[in-house]
C-alpha cells in the first residue's frame, strides 16, 4: 500500500545495528556477557539483516512486481 | 523484582522504535482515503506481510511473559498450546474457511455472519467480540504499564497513558495498515531482540541437555523451587517430554491435564474458537491481496508459530534449571512485595525471638501475606540474633525465602541477568513492541466491527463513505480510551493467561460449533445459529458455576474463591484450572452444536440457495488451483506443515 514496509524495517535495523556495534567497540567491558561481545556481535547480525531488507526493498523499488 | 538501570543507549534504541512506529503511521497517512483503506486495508497487502502480522497480532502480552512463564511451571508441555493449540486450526482456516471469509466479501467476522445467517447472529457476535477485543486490549496494556513500574520504576498511570499515546499516533493516522505493517516490525524485534537471552541461557545451563537433565531434578521434587506443594512428585521426564506426562493422567503432569481435555478441549475447541474466527487475526488475512495470498496468510504464519516454543517457552525451562544450579545464584523471582511489606517484615525478623522459630516464621508469614520456607526463615533469625544483620541483608535473606513465585517476572529476570546495556535495550523495547502491538491489533479489529459491524449496521446506515472514514478515526480514540479502562479494570487480576483462556473459553467455544454447522451445512438456519450461540455461551457461563477445581476447596468442601467457579454449587471437580478450562470449552462447544443443529432441523431458513452462494461448502464452486505452482497450493502447503508439526510433536515425545 505504497509504502514497501521493508524501507522502515531495514532502516530501523541498520540504525540499531549500527548504535549496538558501536556500543560494543566503544564500551567493551561494558558489553560482554558469559564472555562474549555480545552487543558487538549482535549489533552486526542487526546491521545485516537491517542492509538486507533495504536491499530488497531498493531492488524492488526499481522493478515494481507486475499488477 | 530490583529495578533495572538503563543507560543511554537503551533509551536510544527505544526512542529508535518509537520514532520508527509513529514515522510508518505518519508516512501511511497519505494513502488513507476511504474507511476501507482505514479499516481493512482495501485488500492490498503482501502475503508475506499479512503471515507475519497475522502471527503478530496474536503475540502480545500472552505470549512472551506467559509462555516463559508456564515454561517453568510446566516445562516443554508448555509447546501444546502450539503444536496443538495452534497449528493445526491455522492450517484449516487457511484451506477450508479463508474462502468463504474473503470469497463473501465480507470486512469482517461479524459481517460474514450476517450475510449467512441474520442480523441477531451478527449482533451477538459483534458485540461479544467488542467487548473482549478491548479486555484483551486492555490486559496487554496493564501487564506493560506494570512491567515499566516494577522495573524502571516508572509510574503506572504515565507509563500506561504515554504508551497509549504512541499507540494512538500511529493507528490514528494510518489505520489498519499502520497496525499490521508495525506488527511485522515487532515481530522482528521480538526475533531479534530475544533469540540472544535464549541463546546466553542456553550457554548458562550448558546446553540443551543439561537443561533438561537438570529439569528432571525439578520434575521429581518440585516443592524445592516452589513450583508445588511439597510432596509432590513427577516422572523425571514431567518437565522435558510433552506427551508422556500428559498420557499418564492428570495426577502425573503438572499441568493437571488429561490428554482428552487436551486434544479436545484445547486442541480442537479452544484452538479452532481462536484462530478460525477471532476477527483479530482473520482481519490480517482478510486485507491480503487476492484469494491466494488470503489463503496462504496463515500457512506463512504457521512457519514461525511452529518454531517459537523455541523463543518463548524454552527461557522458562532455563529459568527452573538455573535453580536447581545453587553456583548461579537465581531463583524464579518471588511473589511482589511492596517497600512497606518488606520494612514490616524486616521488623518482624528483628523482633522475633530465635529459640522460637515457629513463632518467627509464622509472624514473618503473616506480614508478607505470603508462604515462605520456615527453614530459611529460621536460619536468617538465627543469624541475625549471632550477628546484627544491615537491612540489606535482612531484606535479601526475606527475597530468598518467599515460598510464592511470580512466574511473569521470569522473562524479565533472565534479561536483566544475561543483557548487558545495548541488548538490554533491544530486549526491553522488544517486549514493549509486543504489549503495544497488541494494543494496536486490537483496537483496530474492534475499530472495523463498532463501525461497520454496530454503527453503520444499526445506527447509521447510508451515509457517505467520508462519514464512516471519519468515524473509524473517532472510534479509534473510543477504543483507546476503553483499552484504558479495562487496563485499570485488568490490575486486580494476577494471572492474565487463566483469565483470558476462561474468558476465551465462554465467548469463542460455543461459536466454532456456529461457524462449522454454518460453513459446512446449508441447513443451518439463523434461529439455530442465533439460540445456539446464546445457549452456548450461557452453558459456558453455567458450567463454571458448577465446578472448580480441588484446590479452590477448603477442608470442609466449600469454595474459596468464586471467581474460580462452584460458586451456584460443586457438582465435578477438576485437578487445575486448564483442566477445567479445557471440559468448560468441551462442554461449551457441545452444547452450542446440538442446540443449533436441533433448532435448525426445526425451523425455516430465511436463504434461498441462492444467497448462500459463496457462503456455505456445498453451494461454493471448488477453488481450482491449477495456475499456481503444487508448492504454493494451500493444500500441499498445508500438508507439509501438519506433517512437519506432528514430527516436532515426536521430537519432544
Amino acid at each position: 500500500m505504497g509504502l514497501d514496509i521493508r524501507w522502515p524495517i531495514g532502516l530501523m535495523f541498520s540504525l540499531i545495528g549500527v548504535l549496538l556495534t558501536g556500543y560494543g567497540v566503544l564500551k567493551r567491558s561494558a558489553s560482554i556477557s558469559l564472555d562474549i561481545n555480545i552487543n558487538l556481535i549482535w549489533g552486526i547480525v542487526l546491521l545485516v539483516f537491517g542492509v538486507g531488507m533495504l536491499l530488497g526493498a531498493m531492488r524492488d523499488g526499481k522493478n515494481p512486481p507486475a499488477k | 523484582m530490583q529495578p533495572i538501570q538503563l543507560h543511554h543507549i537503551d533509551y536510544l534504541i527505544l526512542i529508535a522504535y518509537v520514532a520508527f512506529v509513529i514515522g510508518i503511521g505518519w508516512t501511511l497517512a497519505r494513502y488513507m482515503k476511504t474507511s476501507s483503506d482505514f479499516l481493512t486495508s482495501a485488500r492490498s497487502i503482501p502475503t508475506w506481510v499479512t503471515g507475519l502480522a497475522f502471527i503478530s497480532a496474536n503475540l502480545g502480552a500472552l505470549e512472551l511473559v506467559g509462555m516463559a512463564a508456564s515454561g517453568a511451571k510446566y516445562g516443554i508441555s508448555t509447546a501444546h498450546f502450539y503444536w496443538v493449540g495452534a497449528i493445526p486450526a491455522m492450517i484449516f482456516l487457511a484451506v477450508f474457511m479463508m474462502p468463504f471469509y474473503y470469497g463473501s466479501k465480507a470486512r469482517s467476522v461479524p459481517e460474514y455472519l450476517k450475510m449467512r445467517f441474520d442480523e441477531r447472529v451478527r449482533a451477538l457476535n459483534s458485540v461479544a467480540f467488542a467487548v473482549m477485543t478491548i479486555f484483551a486490549s486492555g490486559i496487554s496494556m496493564n501487564a506493560l504499564a506494570k512491567l515499566l513500574n516494577q522495573l524502571l520504576g516508572w509510574n503506572y498511570n504515565v507509563a500506561l497513558w504515554v504508551c497509549s499515546g504512541v499507540v494512538l499516533l500511529y493507528v490514528l493516522k494510518g489505520g489498519l495498515t499502520s497496525a499490521i505493517y508495525t506488527e511485522v516490525l515487532q515481530f522482528f524485534m521480538i526475533v531479534l531482540g530475544f533469540a540472544p537471552v535464549v541463546y546466553l541461557g542456553l550457554k548458562d545451563v550448558g546446553g540443551w541437555h543439561a537443561m533438561n537433565h537438570s529439569l528432571q531434578t525439578v520434575a521429581v521434587n518440585p516443592s524445592a523451587l516452589y513450583l508445588k506443594d511439597a510432596g509432590i512428585t513427577y516422572a523425571p521426564n514431567a518437565w522435558t517430554s510433552a506427551w508422556q506426562p500428559v498420557l499418564a493422567g492428570s495426577a502425573n503432569n503438572p499441568m493437571g491435564v488429561d490428554w482428552f481435555a487436551m486434544i479436545f478441549g484445547l486442541g480442537f475447541v479452544l484452538s479452532f474458537g481462536y484462530w478460525c474466527t477471532n476477527f483479530l487475526v482473520v482481519q490480517r488475512a482478510m486485507a491480503a491481496k487476492n484469494m491466494t495470498a488470503a489463503r496462504n496468510t496463515p500457512l506463512v504464519a504457521a512457519v514461525p508459530k511452529m518454531f517459537f516454543p523455541f523463543l518463548v517457552i524454552v527461557p522458562g525451562m532455563i529459568a527452573a534449571a538455573l535453580c536447581t544450579m545453587p553456583d548461579k545464584g537465581y531463583r524464579i523471582p518471588p511473589a511482589i512485595i511492596s517497600q512497606e511489606t518488606y520494612a514490616q517484615a524486616i521488623d518482624a525478623v528483628k523482633a522475633a525471638n530465635p529459640a522460637d522459630s515457629v513463632a518467627a516464621v509464622k509472624a514473618v508469614g503473616d506480614v508478607l501475606g505470603k508462604k515462605v520456607a520456615a527453614d530459611k526463615i529460621a536460619s536468617l533469625v538465627a543469624a541475625n540474633a549471632a550477628s546484627k544483620l544491615t537491612d540489606a541483608q535482612i531484606k535479601q535473606g526475606i527475597y530468598n525465602s518467599i515460598a510464592e513465585n511470580d512466574y511473569d517476572g521470569v522473562i524479565l529476570s533472565l534479561v536483566k541477568k544475561y543483557c548487558p546495556p545495548g541488548l538490554l535495550g533491544l530486549a526491553l523495547t522488544a517486549l514493549l513492541a509486543s504489549f503495544m502491538s497488541g494494543m494496536a491489533g486490537n483496537v483496530t479489529a474492534f475499530n472495523t466491527v463498532f463501525t461497520y459491524d454496530l454503527y453503520q449496521a444499526y445506527f447509521a446506515k447510508g451515509k457517505s463513505d467520508h462519514h464512516y472514514f471519519i468515524t473509524g478515526k473517532v472510534i479509534t480514540v473510543v477504543g483507546i480510551v476503553l483499552s484504558i479502562g479495562a487496563a485499570y479494570f485488568a490490575s486486580m487480576y494476577n494471572n492474565c493467561m487463566d483469565i483470558i483462556q476462561l474468558v476465551f473459553g465462554f465467548v469463542n467455544a460455543p461459536l466454532f460449533a456456529t461457524f462449522l454447522l454454518g460453513m459446512f451445512w446449508k441447513r443451518t438456519t439463523g434461529t439455530g445459529a442465533f439460540l445456539g450461540l446464546f445457549g452456548g455461551i450461557a452453558s459456558s457461563a453455567l458450567f463454571h458455576a458448577l465446578t472448580t477445581t480441588g484446590s479452590n476447596l477448603d477442608a470442609a468442601g466449600h469454595v474459596v474463591n468464586g471467581m474460580k467457579g462452584g460458586y451456584l454449587a460443586v457438582v465435578s471437580k477438576f485437578p487445575s484450572e486448564m483442566a477445567q478450562n479445557f471440559w468448560l470449552a468441551a462442554f461449551a462447544f457441545i452444547a452450542c452444536f446440538t442446540l443449533t443443529l436441533v433448532i435448525s432441523l426445526v425451523t425455516k431458513s430465511q436463504k434461498t440457495d441462492a444467497d448462500l452462494k459463496g457462503l456455505v461448502y456445498s453451494l461454493t464452486p471448488k477453488i481450482v488451483d491449477n495456475n499456481i505452482p503444487v508448492w504454493q497450493k494451500p493444500a500441499v502447503v498445508g500438508i507439509v506443515l501438519l506433517i512437519v508439526c506432528i514430527i516436532l510433536n515426536f521430537i519432544f515425545w
